[in-house]
């Protein structure tokens, strides 16, 4: 008996220095979203669990290592309990019990996040390898920044035109696969402002951990300012050379084509190639003029680039049109 | 030298290479005269290689001799019922034998092999990892006509499979060698079909080091479309390797579940058998029936590819999720075989080294079954987040945490065997409980990936990856090696080295647990899974340098024990008699088992388990002991 008391006492002295410590060390990140609060809240019970759970296993297994050794020249067995049915009934059916209760708790949790606001705003994300573009259909932006406005729902609506993506923001703490074929939703409601990353957790290929687009939470005004001077950016960008940046970014180029003097690991830069002399994989060089650019774009295998081979980009179907624009913007490029 | 090439190994190796020529050949032949491409980056187009890999393979079977009785058959000709050995020391092991107890250690050293060359692979993309940043794996570097980072795909990939066939590997190997015995049986049911079984499985693994050389692929071990439709010629070799590795798993399940059918000892009633039986009709029961469904799934992604038939292609009406689906069919109960015997083995040594019976046999083995059972209708939990009907999510989050019963009664059961035994800790039972520990861990972190809302934060980050590390280790390598330190003197007649097991414990122990620790720290803070980078701004480098550390540690301890095995095959203590004082049939007569097992058959009179009962007998020989056993 006088051992049972002290496994108890332990095991209960331990549950709370485990929780204590998990609690203490912050095993989250900040939480960002109103859907963080639900899932944390969960999060926070199943850290209970665990710590009084591995407790309860830990300290008398530790307790009967030390006080159940076996003593030197001791050659009998111990006492022959073959096993105690109400005490396997009981671990049985009290687990059973807890397991209703995180079952409950778990489709509680669940529905919070998912709660729907009919006012939700609408914005289209376009996953591809291995960038993320981001469309505001209310107002034709479209930018690689996700931009949202502090304290209220939107809803992504996801599409991959590869392979599978997913969309991540560990502040946010929700996750969402992108599924090439089907438009998948990501519902969320930022709750701080600041400056986060969406990071894609469904390895996509090569390039998979380079994957990344900031998110920003704004507060409105600053929201509205972004807006706007994105909207005013769009207007002015009636040159070729301004539509040209924009089709580089709404075709996610500029995922992996980098415009200042360093690239990316995934392509080279665009800072400064108009005109300049390349080295390609077959070990020849070609200047960078129209033609190659063009023919780069629809057959992007046709002549790779040394240090970045094998290709990864698919073909684009552009008009001519496009693509002069496009030739034009990385004139401006230096 | 020559005796070594001319093996049955070695002869395999050889026909495969020669049917990888061959079936390359006919399709080369044939696209020849139909004018299409006839070579391409990897010299044989990919259709060449698929049916070369497949003759390769069958060119093995039929060249080393496995099916060589079931061919005579075929053709009428007779052959003996049982085999004599050919050959013995360690020739028996590189040829052809019926012997369960050959063909167990044949699979214990091969999984050794695999752990060791996956192992490796970890290490090498662990290193990468080390820093935040490309150090070695970089873009300028090209090996195997893979970048850098495609490597590291590749390597991460690969080290996921050959684990896993490894593990495959291994728990056949302790199943086949002690369940036999367990049972008091001379063999398995079938033993050529047993053979069959462990030897498809080395042509399986040599498809799926073959895939590093064919440009890789950067799938991870799950291999979703569409990224693996994409992939290189390697994704081919290793769908194939994991489709011919899969009929090892079903045809030794079968195996299994007849000899313990069929071949028990008398008076051995199903709550008289030693618990490690139950384990292994459990997780038999799952290979012999889930399996078929990561071929499958495998299959069609192979026939997409090779056909153009679109089952997982949206452009052509299909769906890349069901995809998912009928591989975590199979992939999710996979977990459960990789663990069930481990666990068998947990609750098989507990009472010999706690000399106390095993408390609550009955519910032991019911909660394998039950955790077999349940794993059926669970696979859809890895799935929270891939887009499939957000309402399906709830039903399997219910069935996912009624696992947590069944594997409570095994941990309750094990703590109460311990309490108030006499426990002794040589190196057998400390693998015990650091099984038990891991584990517990592994277990204990299972649920927030079941309850959806907080899944939706863990899954696919490093959360995941320290979690089914600690389950895995807990359910497999601990009681892997406890199995091979306790049953290695019933095999060699030898001990290994107490003290050198005992550093390769008290090395591996912590620096695993650090390891997965901290892995799971880093996924909760927004570390992914699988990726050859990370963000420095996430200030993890620290972290990583330590688990890159462990990680060599665990190496180091590794190299120990495999030292330690191999010079106790000669060198080690002699142990020819019942050296951890066991109850269990195998122990009451003298190592190393004789070819046919035991001499004279026994009669089960008690229960397995029963230490500390005066005059409990659990078997009695049935004719006096012969002569001098030779």
């Amino acid at each position: 008996m006088r051992h049972f008391v002290i496994v108890g006492i332990l095991v209960i002295v331990m549950a709370s220095l485990t929780y204590i410590g998990l609690d203490g060390i912050g095993l989250m990140p900040v939480a960002a979203s109103a859907q963080a609060i639900p899932i944390d809240w969960l999060w926070n019970w199943q850290v209970v669990a665990m710590s009084f759970l591995f407790s309860l296993i830990v300290v008398p297994m530790g307790y009967s290592l030390i006080v159940f050794r076996k003593k030197k020249g001791d050659t009998t067995d111990a006492e022959h309990v073959e096993g105690n049915t109400n005490l396997e009934i009981a671990w049985t059916v009290l687990p059973l019990f807890l397991v209703m209760i995180f079952a409950y708790m778990g489709a509680f949790s669940l529905g919070e996040v998912l709660r729907v606001d009919p006012n939700a705003m609408i914005i289209k994300v376009k996953a591809r390898q291995f960038a993320w573009t981001f469309e505001y259909p209310d107002t034709g932006i479209v930018s690689t920044e996700l931009h949202l406005p502090y304290n209220r729902q939107v809803v992504l609506e996801m599409e991959s035109e590869d392979v599978i993506h997913s969309f991540w923001v560990p502040e946010f703490r929700v996750k969402q696969d992108v599924v090439p074929g089907r438009v998948t939703e990501y519902r969320i409601t930022p709750s701080l402002v600041g400056s986060y990353k969406v990071r894609c957790a469904e390895l996509c290929g090569t390039s998979h951990s380079y994957m990344e687009a900031p998110v920003i939470v704004d507060e409105v005004a600053d929201y509205d300012a972004w807006i706007s001077e994105q909207k005013a950016l769009t207007a002015a960008a009636q040159t070729p050379e301004g539509q040209g940046q924009l089709l580089t970014v709404s075709n996610g180029c500029v995922g992996c084509h980098s415009v200042t003097s360093t690239s990316l690991p995934t392509a080279p830069t665009w800072f400064g190639i108009y005109g300049s002399q390349v080295a390609l994989a077959d070990g020849s060089t070609v200047t960078v003029d129209d033609a190659f650019i063009r023919e780069s774009i629809l057959d992007p295998k046709a002549k790779e680039v040394a240090g970045f081979s094998p290709t990864i980009m698919p073909p684009y179907t552009l008009t001519d049109e496009q693509i002069v624009n496009i030739i034009a913007y990385i004139k401006t490029l230096k | 030298m020559k005796r070594f090439f001319s093996t049955a190994l070695m002869r395999g190796l050889f026909w495969q290479f020669v049917g990888t020529l061959v079936g390359a050949g006919l399709v080369t032949g044939i696209r020849a005269l139909m004018g299409l491409s006839v070579t391409d980056k990897f010299f044989f187009t990919e259709p060449a290689w698929v049916l070369g890999g497949f003759f390769g393979v069958l060119f093995f079977l039929v060249g080393n001799g496995v099916t060589g009785d079931w061919i005579k058959w075929a053709r009428g000709i007779d052959t003996p019922e049982h085999h004599e050995e050919h050959y013995s020391g360690w020739e028996k092991y590189f040829n052809v034998s019926l012997d369960h107890k050959v063909i167990g250690i044949q699979y214990t050293v091969t999984a050794l092999v695999l752990v060791s060359l996956g192992g490796l692979f970890a290490l090498i993309f662990r290193t990468e990892l080390a820093q935040s940043q490309l150090q070695f794996l970089t873009q300028d570097l090209t090996l195997f006509s893979q970048t850098g980072p495609q490597l590291y795909n590749t390597l991460m990939s690969l080290h996921g499979m050959i684990m896993i066939v490894s593990i495959l590997l291994g728990i056949a190997g302790v199943i086949n060698y002690v369940v036999p015995l367990l049972l008091g049986a001379q063999d398995m049911a079938f033993p050529r079909l047993n053979a069959f079984s462990y030897w498809i499985a080395v042509p399986a693994a040599v498809l799926l080091v073959m895939s590093l050389i064919l440009g890789g692929f950067d799938t991870g071990w799950t291999g979703y479309p569409p990224l693996s439709a994409r992939a290189p010629v390697g994704m081919q070799m290793f769908f194939l390797g994991v489709f011919t590795a899969g009929w090892s798993s079903i045809l030794g399940g079968l195996n299994v579940i007849v000899t313990v059918v069929r071949m028990r000892a008398k008076g051995m009633t199903a709550m008289r058998m030693p618990i490690f039986v139950w384990a292994s009709i459990a997780t038999s029961l799952i290979s012999l029936t889930a399996t078929q469904l990561i071929g499958l799934s495998f299959q069609l992604v192979m026939f997409q590819r090779l056909f153009g038939m679109g089952f997982f292609d949206p452009p052509k009406g299909g769906n890349p999720i069901l995809f998912q689906h009928l591989f975590w069919f199979y992939s999710h109960p996979a977990v459960y075989v990789f663990v069930l015997p481990g666990l068998g083995v947990i609750s098989e040594l507990l009472p010999v080294f706690v000399r106390k019976p095993l408390f609550g046999y009955r519910w032991i083995a019911m909660s394998s079954l039950g955790i077999a059972l349940v794993g059926f209708v669970v696979w859809a939990h890895h799935m929270y987040t891939s887009g499939m009907n957000e309402y399906l999510r709830v039903p399997f989050m219910y069935s996912t945490l009624l696992v947590a019963i069944p594997t409570g009664v095994k941990f309750f059961s094990w703590v109460a065997t311990l309490w108030g035994g006499k426990i002794t800790t040589p190196t057998p039972m400390l693998f015990v409980l650091g099984g038990i520990l891991s584990f517990l861990l592994g277990g204990l972190s299972g649920p927030p990936n079941a309850t959806v809302s907080t899944d939706l934060h863990l899954q696919d980050t490093y959360w995941i990856v320290g979690h089914f590390h600690d389950t895995i280790f807990g359910g497999f390598v601990f009681p892997f090696f406890g199995a091979i330190y306790y049953w290695f003197p019933k095999a060699v007649g030898r001990r290994m080295n107490e003290t050198l097991g005992k550093i390769h414990f008290w090395l591996m122990t912590p620096s695993f647990l650090v390891l997965t620790l901290l892995m799971m720290r880093v996924g909760l803070l927004g570390m992914r899974r699988r990726i050859a980078d990370y963000d420095p701004a996430l200030g993890f480098d620290t972290y990583h340098l330590i688990m890159t550390i462990m990680g060599y540690l665990i190496g180091i301890s590794v190299v120990i024990f495999l030292y330690n095995f191999f010079n106790s095959i000669k060198n080690g203590e002699k142990a020819e008699g019942n050296v951890w004082n066991s109850r269990s049939p195998e122990w009451q007569v003298p190592s190393p088992m004789p070819t046919h097992n035991y001499d004279r058959p026994f009669e089960v009179i008690g229960e397995p388990y029963d230490y500390g009962l005066a005059n409990a007998e659990y078997i009695r020989f049935l004719e006096p002991e012969k002569s001098k056993h030779k």
